[in-house]
């Protein structure tokens, strides 16, 4: 049963023309609206997730549920259709739970706040907001578990509740979820900070309905929906060809030692409709990087980035949805079936902008940019310290953005909107750390006519005995570069021990005890590189040699030879560049650093790493595969006979924990009966 | 008998103040700008407006000053070249910054980050480090940094930069790379992270004393230009600078310092709005400056601007303490146009400047400007003549801005109306961030406009922020001068000292906040100022531990040596509830503590206009009618000639009232009452 409005103002409000002038200007105030969350948040939250790096998202919807601002789309209508129960004036409604709210959230750890705001009795917007919560229980630190099987494990789960009734909040249901969590007071901050932002949103549109008129602004909301579909249309005519086009990538392992897994997506035009096919990508994985991903999310994003690349004027919303078809295929990684574990899914949402990248950039080579710093890396630090207090750190990590049409990747940043790194000054007087080195990986950034950025490597020094637990990808896999940019350099993890042992960790790991004294060198990968790198001006690749972010050595792969005083040789440099230009040949559009056969073939040597096995799939998942294959208008092709005779051996060979394995299949019953 | 002089060197004028210290007499004067060396201007007004005073230039004793001169050298990229010392390990933590990416997700696609103020090859790392709790892990190696000194003076750098990895806990290391650069680098001026500013986060401690290290060479060489030109004719007259925060530094200061001087300019136009106002009565005000390529807002609370401990100049931004300013791209050369996909109306950030700025002044601008739908709409009527001799073209005007009707598929004027909306929201917009948004209701304050294009807006922008009196004050020039004139000279001292509250006394503090007032006091009375003459307060920075913001807690240091941790707590906990309508049971957390010593502020009145006969202007300030188009229709205006006014004047809405650097409108249905001191109050008609 959907969920109930409840009004007592029975009165609907009329659709009136807006002029454009006070379209504009209500778009601008909206726009304010949001950004003013951000700033509420950032300022009250206590965890340096939120705080500091901004893990969050904002939104505000019109009464139908559709965003009109925000970053990461709606997800009312899935909740509104899911809810059973009513939406009542003074509510304020508190989930942690993917697979209750379609995907709008998708991990445990985001805290996904929601407000209906009412005004005189009538709904007439909402407001909603998430933000990463440092820990929300479960088997490890953190609440990321590598090798979590099922989302129990991954700490509490909270289906849509209404944490405040009436505008009073259900302390009793607070407590209760607070006691399960390792960091209560962070949580507790972060949960006020959140509603603080929210009753902010709500102030400004009732201040802006009554400053406009209801009807004002309910029509604006409306045309300002309408406005954003017609650019939209315009752009996908433009941009997007008829012709099928395809692209994959992939996630490097699953932290069980098995991988790569694929995402294949195929995009096409058919009239003022783009349609975008999972159709392809591998099915669910049995550890937590599966990716619960939401239809309306992935348009959000794929016109976020349609923008920015195409026309960054455009303001977007929700407008455009229905010029986009999302079909994810059931019991895929992108669309797994509860109660799968959730919790590592930042490497695949990453991934998927890569691919979007990858795809929208073939029909339009000139707007193509490298793979980009596509992940979030995180890195925790845990335990109890010489006063025996308890300390936590959960922190993200940053790396090479790609090189881009427009100019280099900068080096050692964030892909991810408003994120921002944590002093390390800060770090070092509350935890017991000391970063040794903070700097960015010379050479790590892919060549290319624009350089992809560097990567980013810290060297954490640790002054107290703890565990650590890392998660990071694109270990085994490159970054792509495109148009003859060459691949950035990988990620890798070094923990030299005080003994002067080093160890090489691998991308997904929990619990490794570390000692004090022992320093860990986490480096992120650097971005793809853009474009033709022997056309690069040779000042610039001298620039970057004398800055250090390109060694004498690197600045050969722009054909560039340099002198001892670190000034280019021209003349050397021309021959080289012609030589290269030559031996080459054509350029090709994607360079991926070789075919997943050859990386793994190679991937020992290079990385001090096994390479992962073929994964196995649990073989209901391939059923439910098969299953929803009737159902939802054929979108789904596995190669079955690979993926059962692996999912044999798999049973015969490693059968890990039967008792896990037991439960999967009841779940899995029950997973077939609900689809 | 001693004068002091306040100055404010403009794009367009200079305008100067001459004040009696003794008996608060006033003299104005205005000469041109002389943009390639405002020196030159500026000793052709101090000519000029003691000439009008009648007394010679030895009688002044201070001169006060507003400067743009370090935020230009910022934003024309045309600072020196600073060569930068880091930690080992740190070398590119200007590079990295806060790796921060603008623009929303996908924003990256578009973001092209600048090269850092500091460039990576006249960087060098020292092998070194201290612990962030002030203890050293391990000592400097000066040998090795005497090798890598090569590199810097191989690169020829202009100034040097140390900042060093919690060097804020103990700057002992930066003072000693700072002697062997003094040795290996004989004549370029050393800033150190732990003196300019002592505090954690390494990016922010170092982008900001390198910003310091940039503009130092070009503001030393200004102020000593100055200062020896003034004291050609007065060997004891003193130059003092203003500070971004409202304060006054000595010329000495200034040039050591010059990472607080980047907002100098607009905290003139603060502390002057907050004089004129005081006079008229008025102490609770937002401020809005409106220029030709932005806008600068502030909140005004008992006579007091709102600081806070960021400056931002064009993509840098600093710690150090300013006037809470927050700039718009919105003025009167903002470009208004329709972008194809959307068909929305956009104004700004683009704007056309002085060059080829707005099509009305024909000067080669043909793009539709703010400036170009005020001339349509009659509001900068063709009577004007900008700066005494410019003429304005509304056909020019018309013509710039009809394919933005066309796109629109709307009437000229109907399109001129929606640009001025659509710029008026965008202030709007950046008066909200200071007001509402900080939990002030626009409704306790006054809004003062000013700045060239201000007094055109103003009456818009108090209709929407729902503030009245809108407060025009005579001459946006003398506004800024009258706030050099008037600001006291300011200093202050900072410290780092994280503690809980659990884990300090008020003692400790007490001992800790008498070093810091010592050490402020100290720099005034090295500036002049006796110690009689000084007033210190006490600051401290607090937080819920775990908690990012800090609030900023005035007290008396009196009553903290007598109460307990309250006295600043309690405070905090009712600053944060205002802001963010709660309030936490959490520990709470010192983060900095500051004394912050002032001079006298010098005691003067503003000059009385006479008053009139009746209540009605007198005709002898009607110029005559115009036509504008408001409220989305034509209508009769009346202009008025701003200089003719007298008190207790009475002007109608819909009025253009004209002086020789503002235009003043004055909307239908609102009324505007000129006061003793020249201001027009304009509120709507009750």
């Amino acid at each position: 049963m959907p969920a109930t409005i409840v009004e007592t103002n029975k009165d609907k409000f009329s659709l009136i023309d807006i002029d454009p002038i006070t379209l504009d200007i209500i778009e601008n105030a909206m726009m304010n609206a949001r950004h003013e969350m951000d700033a509420v948040l950032f300022r009250t939250a206590m965890s340096p997730g939120i705080r500091e790096q901004h893990d969050e998202f904002p939104m505000i919807a019109n009464l139908e549920g559709k965003m009109v601002v925000g970053q990461f789309g709606s997800f009312i209508h899935g909740f509104k259709e899911a809810y059973n129960g009513t939406i009542e004036e003074g509510d304020l409604f508190l989930t942690t739970d993917p697979y209750a709210c379609n995907g709008a959230i998708s991990h445990i750890n985001d805290w996904l706040l929601l407000r209906p705001i009412f005004k005189d009795g009538r709904l007439i917007a909402y407001a909603a907001m998430f933000g990463h919560m440092t820990d929300v229980g479960g088997k490890v630190p953190g609440s990321l578990p590598t090798d979590a099987r099922e989302i129990f494990e991954e700490g509490i789960r909270i289906p849509p509740t209404k944490i405040y009734k009436n505008d009073e909040l259900q302390t009793d249901l607070l407590e209760l979820i607070l006691h399960n969590c390792r960091m209560p007071n962070w949580n507790r901050s972060d949960f006020n900070a959140l509603v603080a932002a929210i009753r902010t949103a709500e102030k400004r549109v009732i201040e802006m309905a009554g400053r406009f008129g209801d009807d004002v602004f309910y029509s604006a909301l409306d045309e300002l929906l309408a406005r954003n579909k017609r650019a939209m249309g315009k752009l996908i005519k433009n941009t997007v060809p008829e012709k099928k086009q395809f692209f994959e990538d992939y996630i490097c392992d699953d932290g069980l030692g098995m991988g790569p897994y694929k995402i294949k997506c195929a995009m096409w035009r058919e009239k003022d409709k783009v349609i975008f096919d999972f159709e392809g990508t591998d099915p669910q994985s049995i550890s937590s990087i599966n990716f619960y991903l939401n239809e309306e999310m992935f348009k959000m994003f794929c016109g976020v980035y349609m923008i920015m690349v195409f026309d960054p004027q455009i303001m977007f919303n929700d407008g455009f949805y229905d010029l986009m078809e999302v079909k994810i295929p059931h019991g895929t990684l992108l669309k797994p079936q509860e109660p799968a574990a959730l919790s590592c899914r930042t490497h695949a949402l990453g991934r998927i902008f890569d691919v979007l990248g990858g795809l929208l950039g073939q029909g339009d080579p000139d707007f193509l940019a490298g793979a980009g710093f596509s992940d979030s890396p995180h890195f925790m630090y845990s335990g109890y310290d010489k006063n025996g207090e308890w300390y936590q750190l959960y922190s993200i990590g940053f790396g090479g953005v790609p090189g881009k049409p427009s100019g280099d990747g900068p080096d050692g940043h964030s892909l991810w909107p408003s994120f921002t790194n944590v002093p390390n000054e800060f770090l070092e007087s509350y935890f017991p750390l000391r970063i040794e080195t903070y700097e960015t990986i010379t050479d790590s950034g892919g060549a290319g006519y624009n350089r992809g950025g560097n990567g980013l490597r810290m060297g954490y020094c640790f002054l107290e005995p703890g565990t650590i637990s890392i998660h990071d990808d694109r270990w085994l896999t490159y970054p792509w570069g495109v148009n003859g940019g060459e691949p950035g350099r990988r990620s890798e993890k070094i923990l030299v021990r005080t003994d002067g042992s080093q160890e090489r960790l691998p991308s997904k790991c929990d619990r490794i005890e570390v000692g004090s004294g022992d320093i860990l060198y986490f480096n992120t990968w650097g971005g793809g590189g853009c474009g033709d790198p022997l056309k690069r001006e040779v000042e610039r690749v001298e620039f970057d040699v004398r800055a250090g972010l390109v060694s004498m050595d690197g600045a050969k792969r722009y054909g560039v030879v340099m002198n001892a005083d670190r000034r280019v040789n021209l003349k050397r440099t021309e021959t080289l560049r012609a030589r290269m230009a030559q031996k080459r040949g054509k350029v090709p559009m994607f360079d991926r650093g070789g075919d997943i056969e050859t990386l793994k073939k190679r991937c020992l040597k290079e990385t001090g790493l096994q390479p992962p096995r073929q994964p196995e799939f649990q073989s209901w998942a391939l059923k439910v595969l098969e299953g929803g294959k009737a159902a939802a208008s054929g979108s789904v092709k596995v190669k079955r006979a690979a993926g059962k005779k692996a999912a044999k051996k798999t049973a015969k060979k490693a059968a890990p924990k039967p008792k896990a394995k037991a439960k999967v299949k009841t779940k899995a019953k029950t997973a077939k009966k609900t689809a | 008998m001693t004068y002091r002089l306040g100055v404010d060197v403009g794009g367009t004028f200079t305008d100067l103040i001459l004040v009696n210290e003794t008996s608060g007499d006033i003299h104005t004067a205005k000469v041109p700008s002389t943009p390639d060396d405002s020196s030159v201007g500026v000793m052709n007004g101090v000519e000029r407006v003691c000439g009008n005073a009648g007394i010679d230039p030895s009688e002044i004793s201070q001169v006060m000053h507003g400067t743009t001169v370090a935020t230009n050298t910022v934003l024309t990229g045309s600072g020196s070249k600073v060569g930068l010392v880091t930690t080992r390990g740190y070398k590119q933590v200007l590079q990295i910054a806060r790796s921060y990416v603008p623009g929303g997700l996908g924003g990256w696609v578009i973001y092209n980050k600048s090269d850092p103020l500091a460039p990576l090859a006249c960087t060098i790392e020292a092998d070194e480090r201290m612990g962030a709790n002030g203890k050293p892990v391990r000592g400097l190696d000066t040998k090795a940094l005497e090798k890598a000194m090569a590199q810097l003076k191989e690169e020829n750098i202009e100034a040097l930069t140390v900042s060093l990895i919690n060097s804020y806990a103990n700057p002992k290391h930066e003072k000693a790379v700072e002697k062997v650069a003094r040795k290996a680098l004989p004549g370029v001026p050393i800033s150190l992270s732990s003196s300019v500013v002592p505090e954690m986060q390494e990016y922010e401690r170092t982008i900001t004393t390198v910003a310091n290290s940039y503009v130092r060479p070009k503001v030393a060489e200004y102020v000593k230009n100055l200062e020896k030109k003034l004291k050609k004719g007065n060997k004891n007259i003193q130059l003092n600078i203003l500070r971004s925060d409202g304060g006054m530094a000595s010329a000495k200061l200034a040039q050591q310092l010059p990472v607080n001087l980047l907002m100098s300019g607009p905290a003139g136009g603060v502390s002057g709005a907050v004089w004129v106002a005081k006079q008229a009565g008025f102490e609770n005000l937002l401020t809005f400056d409106m220029g030709g390529t932005s806008t600068d807002v502030a909140l005004v609370q008992d006579g007091k601007a709102h600081l806070r401990r960021e400056t931002t100049v064009g993509d840098v931004t600093v710690r150090a303490s300013s006037v809470d300013v927050r700039t718009v791209g919105a003025g009167g050369g903002s470009i208004a146009h329709v972008p194809e996909l959307t068909g929305a109306l956009r104004v700004g950030p683009e704007s056309a400047g002085a060059q080829p700025g707005p099509a009305a002044y024909n000067k080669g601008g043909e793009l539709p400007t703010v400036t170009d739908a005020n001339v349509v709409l009659g509001y900068l009527p063709s009577e004007v003549r900008l700066g005494g001799d410019m003429e304005i073209r509304k056909d020019l005007a018309e013509k710039a801005i009809k394919p933005v009707a066309k796109a629109l598929g709307i009437s000229v004027k109907r399109a001129a109306a929606g640009i001025i909306d659509i710029v008026n929201e965008n202030m709007y917009g950046a008066l909200r961030l200071v007001s509402v948004e900080q939990g002030f209701d626009p409704r306790d304050f006054a809004l003062i406009g000013f700045g060239g294009a201000g007094p055109l807006h103003a009456n818009a922008l108090g209709r929407l922020m729902n503030s009245w009196p809108v407060i025009i004050p005579p001459g946006p020039g003398v506004l800024c001068a009258y706030g050099d004139a008037t600001t006291r000279v300011r200093d202050e001292a900072s410290r780092t000292y994280i503690r809980r509250f659990a884990d300090t006394t008020t003692a400790d503090l007490a001992k800790i906040y008498e070093e810091l007032a010592a050490k402020a006091l100290k720099t005034l009375a090295q500036q002049g100022v006796p110690d009689k003459d000084c007033s210190v307060s006490c600051q401290a920075d607090i937080r819920y531990q775990g908690q990012g913001l800090q609030l900023t807690v005035d007290f008396d240091l009196k009553a903290l040596k007598k109460g307990d941790l309250a006295i600043i707590g309690d405070p905090f906990d009712e600053m944060h509830k205002q802001l963010f309508t709660f309030a936490l049971d959490a520990d709470k957390e010192i983060v900095n503590l500051r004394a912050v010593a002032q001079g006298k502020s010098a005691e003067i009145e503003a000059r009385k206009l006479p008053r009139s006969g009746s209540r009605t202007p007198v005709n002898a300030a009607k110029l005559g009618n115009t036509t504008v188009f408001m409220d989305g229709k034509d209508m009769e205006a009346t202009l008025y000639q701003r200089d003719k006014l007298k008190a207790g004047n009475k002007i109608e809405g819909p009025a253009v009232v004209l002086e020789m650097d503002s235009t003043t409108v004055i909307l239908a249905g609102h009324t505007g009452n000129v006061d003793e001191f020249g201001n027009i109050l304009i509120a709507p008609t009750s």
